[in-house]
């Protein structure tokens, strides 16, 4: 945990001396619960440049959604509480802005699609109205043109017949329309870094497949910076430019999303990726990565992953690996990394 | 009926529709939601049979016909040549011994006010002859041990339990009474992606060790074809195409195969700007309203005015050696298509 | 290697210590809460001397209040004394031991009231909701019929119709209770709706259980907590309820011992002499607030929505 230092030097953005357009810098989280303190996130430092997709990939409880909830600002502290890192957004660290500079930023230059988006809408409102919000309230636009921006908006993520169903309530949409409605309010405000939770886990494949390529699509007209956050493999590897590997709060691997998939440098990684059932071993057993993913409230010593780690050795039971730089553009976080990395280009 | 292909389940012509109605105190039928209308198909001892679709396709009601959860409008589902569907009481009772099931949410699937010993020994309470009441307890952590369960945990609660953890203890008590055949309704999608491998590997390794029989309903893919010899594709309450993994995955005939395996990501960044996309416009159609003829119609790039006149039945096509319900079946290869 | 894997990653996980975990049910979990929740503590601790005092009058009071013998008219609407400490009554009763004495009314009346409509509503309502259609229909109609009258005004017409003579606890508790099980019903069955449509319930039936086993088994323990708190509730609600028709002459009649009988003979010379009206008021007041109390921090501890 003291290695906040060395994966700086993998952005190279930052090298050059100026600034990536988002940089999240040695990140902590905890929540105050019932049970003791939770440590969500643990020194998460990742960035995002214009019409840059970054994957963050992690299991449940990985920590991925909590950093995205904090660059967005919408944790509820207390229970949360950030104690150490910054978010930085065009050099300016968020968390030390004051509120009313920030409701500025949120929504409107940084903005956020979620997993569920039945939920995410309001169901007594009007899609039209709900996206038309965005207008009213932040340039203050009258109703009229805030409705015709909506149904710009609407055909913009290519929903059909966007000027007869602008006065549609969200529950006479289907799931993939939600999610598109989600989109068109997002991108509302031509905003320069979008983070998608999940934003295809509850659709069907044919669909999730409109979405992807729609997010595809948005980006390169405006140059946002993506950042997608997923536990799909698939997904990752059809979109990203680079990926960030998030284990128990930390990230274990970062690399652009070639040289992750070829080789991967940390055994999480590796084990992610031997698991997915591929065609020439069918009808074997498939690899599994053995135990289960960490209990937040009770971390194992040392590297949080060695419990279920093939090569571990003793070191790893007490010492916490840094991210280790691979190359100039990558890290891991595993001691033996040298030893993955090896067995891994096949 | 030769040993190595007896069909230890046969489906037949299986309808579930559910009916609209409207009005409070006299309720008129004003439709009805096809989720099922008209499946066949066989299962044989030993085999899995993979079930792949999208939301609303009529897996999961399937699913609840084949278990006697739900009964069909019309059609047959005769376990070992009896008919469950037509069964009440003891019969039904008895022949629900054969068949069990695994549920795809952890979390819910297990009753959170009883033990694990409870909850997998509940089985031999309700079937009271199939273990002696003094030897339940040791059957129960025999079981847990079978799904890799520490049999020490019989005392305690689903919630101390992981998702992983929890989806064994579903397929222990699937197991209890020893079924030949088991329906596997999602059982990894709830899961981390770190655990779904563990899971995939204990149910097949469950299959050869009981000789079991699975229906294996999913919406992955690469999941489904891992484990399953044979494959149906199922599309608004019919099964569109049906075929051996390779017939299915590398020699596709149904367009909607070939959409849905051409939207299937691949987990390999290699060459994704040259990969060829099928991309289906818009949602599938309403079960309570579907396109005349061929269902897929509205969504499918081949369609003529044949498919809106003439539903094409499941059947062998010319230029294939498998089933499938396209007037215009033809082979493409969209998985290894570059 | 696939036993081999399977069996070692179990073993990996059961071996993790699980040290903020309590090996529990959710009732006991449950319990976990209640045992640090302060309202708990003291509503638990004043029903519990409550609960003593129905028992066990003489261990607060060596007057037995029933003993006619102990009143002495020539004492009558005496104040605080050391020997009366809540003064006397008109008749020259002792009013401290009356009040404790008509303890016992009270907590028959709730507690039977409190027990008859929750277990006929909560049965009810778990046929109601387990069986829907006609089931359904017949007992919801029939709830809704009894839903719409009044509670303490039908109980009032209810006592009046039968006649003082006949009128006692048991009455009381009859009529109380009638009016009480819709509402414990329709919670019931909106529980058991909610639960029977689980997946949990789903795996019992592919098992082959039969209707009682998925109901008692099932079904129940996961619908009864809304009922539990309910009832804790209406414990007050009726206790309350009880001093009300008592004090309006239909409840229990005298030589029965009631704090709604002692405050209603006392209201005609409270200028004169407060006593006899004020302790059984407080008395009446402090018991239900009790129970409020209680029903609340089992409100809170049994909420899944606070879990």
């Amino acid at each position: 945990m003291k290695n906040p230092s060395v994966d700086t030097h993998l952005l190279p953005a930052e090298r050059a001396g100026d600034e990536p357009l988002l940089a999240v810098d040695n990140l902590h989280v905890e929540f105050q619960t019932r049970q003791g303190v939770v440590r969500a996130v643990n020194g998460v430092s990742y960035s995002v440049d214009a019409g840059e997709t970054l994957a963050v990939l992690g299991e449940s409880g990985s920590g991925k959604s909590v950093t995205a909830q904090a660059i967005m600002g919408i944790l509820d502290m207390p229970p949360a509480r950030i104690p150490k890192g910054e978010v930085r957004f065009h050099g300016t660290d968020l968390l030390t802005m004051p509120d009313d500079a920030r409701g500025q930023i949120r929504g409107r230059r940084i903005a956020m699609i979620f997993q569920d988006a039945l939920s995410a809408l309001n169901p007594v409102f009007t899609v039209g109205w709900q996206i038309g919000e965005m207008f009213r309230v932040h340039q203050g636009m009258s109703k009229r043109d805030a409705r015709r921006k909506a149904v710009e908006l609407m055909d913009r993520v290519r929903i059909p017949g966007a000027k007869s169903r602008v006065d549609d309530f969200p529950h006479q949409f289907s799931g993939g329309m939600r999610q598109r409605i989600m989109i068109a309010m997002a991108i509302a405000l031509d905003p320069e870094i979008l983070i998608a939770d999940e934003p295809t886990t509850a659709l069907d494949v044919t669909v999730q497949a409109q979405i992807m390529g729609l997010l595809a699509e948005l980006q390169q007209e405006s140059d946002m910076g993506l950042i997608l956050i997923t536990h799909d493999l698939g997904v990752v590897a059809d979109v990203a430019d680079k990926i960030a590997v998030m284990y128990g709060g930390r990230i274990v691997e970062n690399a652009s999303v070639f040289d992750g998939y070829r080789a991967p440098a940390h055994p999480y990684t590796k084990g992610l990726l031997e698991s997915i059932p591929r065609v020439d071993l069918k009808g074997q057993e498939l690899y599994a990565i053995k135990g289960m993913p960490p209990n937040l409230l009770d971390m194992p010593t040392g590297c949080a992953f060695h419990p279920r780690c093939p090569y571990r050795k003793e070191n790893c039971v007490t010492d916490a690996p840094p991210l280790y730089t691979v190359s100039d553009t990558r890290g891991s976080a595993c001691h033996y990394w040298r030893e993955v990395l090896d067995d891994g280009s096949n | 009926m030769t040993a190595p292909t007896e069909s230890i389940l046969e489906v037949r012509d299986l309808v579930k529709h559910f009916p609209l109605n409207y009005g409070v105190v006299f309720k008129r039928q004003v439709g009805a939601i096809k989720a099922v209308d008209g499946v066949s198909f066989d299962l044989r001892r030993g085999e899995t049979l993979g079930v792949v679709g999208e939301s609303g396709c009529g897996k999961s009601t399937l699913a609840k016909l084949l278990m006697a959860l739900e009964r069909p409008t019309s059609g047959s589902v005769r376990i070992n040549g009896r008919d469950i569907t037509t069964a009440r009481g003891a019969e039904l009772k008895r022949m629900r011994r054969n068949i069990q099931m695994v549920m795809q949410d952890p979390y819910t699937s297990l009753n959170p006010r009883m033990t694990v010993g409870d909850i997998v020994g509940e089985p031999f309470e309700i079937h009271s002859d199939v273990a002696p009441k003094g030897g339940r307890r040791q059957r129960v952590q025999e079981l847990l041990e079978v799904v890799g369960l520490n049999p020490d945990h019989i005392n305690r609660y689903p919630h101390q339990f992981s998702g992983g953890q929890r989806q064994r203890i579903g397929i222990a008590r699937g197991l209890a009474l020893q079924p030949e055949i088991i329906i596997c309704d999602e059982p990894v999608s709830a899961l981390d992606v770190s655990i779904q491998a563990q899971v995939m590997n204990l149910l097949e390794r469950l299959q050869n060790e009981f000789n079991l029989a699975y229906i294996f309903i999913a919406h992955d893919l690469s999941v489904v074809r891992h484990i399953s010899d044979r494959i149906a594709v199922m599309y608004l309450g019919k099964i569109v195409e049906l075929g051996n993994d390779t017939e299915i995955y590398d020699n596709p005939t149904h367009p909607y195969t070939q959409a849905l395996l051409s939207a299937v990501p691949v987990p390999d960044p290699e060459g994704r700007e040259t990969r060829q996309r099928i991309i289906l416009q818009g949602d599938p159609p309403s079960p309570a309203n579907p396109p005349s003829g061929c269902h897929f119609r509205t969504r499918c790039w081949k369609a003529q005015d044949v498919c809106a006149e003439q539903e094409p039945a499941l059947e062998v096509r010319p230029g294939s050696a498998h089933p499938s319900a396209c007037h215009f079946a033809e082979v493409r290869d969209v998985v290894n298509a570059e | 290697m696939s036993n081999a894997t399977v069996a070692e990653s179990a073993k990996d996980k059961d071996a993790r210590p699980e040290k903020a975990r309590r090996p529990a049910s959710l009732w006991s979990d449950a319990w976990h809460d209640l045992r640090r929740n302060k309202v708990f503590i003291l509503g638990s601790i004043l029903v519990l001397i409550l609960l003593l005092m129905a028992a066990f009058p003489s261990l607060f009071s060596s007057v037995n209040a029933y003993d006619p013998s102990t009143c002495d008219l020539s004492n009558a609407r005496e104040g605080i004394t050391s020997k009366h400490w809540f003064g006397t009554d008109n008749l020259g009763c002792d009013t401290y031991s009356r009040v404790i004495y008509g303890a016992r009314v009270s907590v028959i009346v709730g507690i039977a009231t409190s027990l008859i409509s929750a277990v006929v509503g909560g049965g009810l309502g778990l046929l109601a909701g387990y069986y829907s259609r006609w089931v359904d229909v017949l007992l919801s109609r029939l709830a809704e019929i009894f839903f719409a009258i009044p509670s303490v005004l039908g109980a009032l017409l209810f006592l009046s119709a039968i006649g003082r003579e006949n009128a006692g606890a048991f009455t009381v508790v009859l009529s109380l209770a009638v009016l009480a099980w819709p509402l414990i019903l329709r919670i019931m069955r909106a529980a058991v709706i909610s639960a029977k449509n689980q997946d949990y319930v789903t795996a019992a039936r592919a098992l082959g259980a039969g209707p009682g086993r998925i109901m008692l088994r099932h079904i129940m323990p996961n619908a009864i907590a809304p009922v539990i708190v309910t009832a804790t509730l209406n414990l007050g609600v009726f206790i309350a309820a009880e001093a009300g028709l008592s004090f309006l002459g239909v409840g229990v009649q005298p030589p029965t011992i009631s704090w709604g009988l002692m405050i209603g003979d006392a209201r005609r010379r409270f200028l004169e002499a407060p006593e006899p009206l004020i302790f059984p008021a407080i008395f009446l007041s402090i018991t239900v607030l009790a129970f409020v109390m209680l029903g609340d921090a089992v409100r809170d501890a049994l909420d899944p929505k606070l879990r």
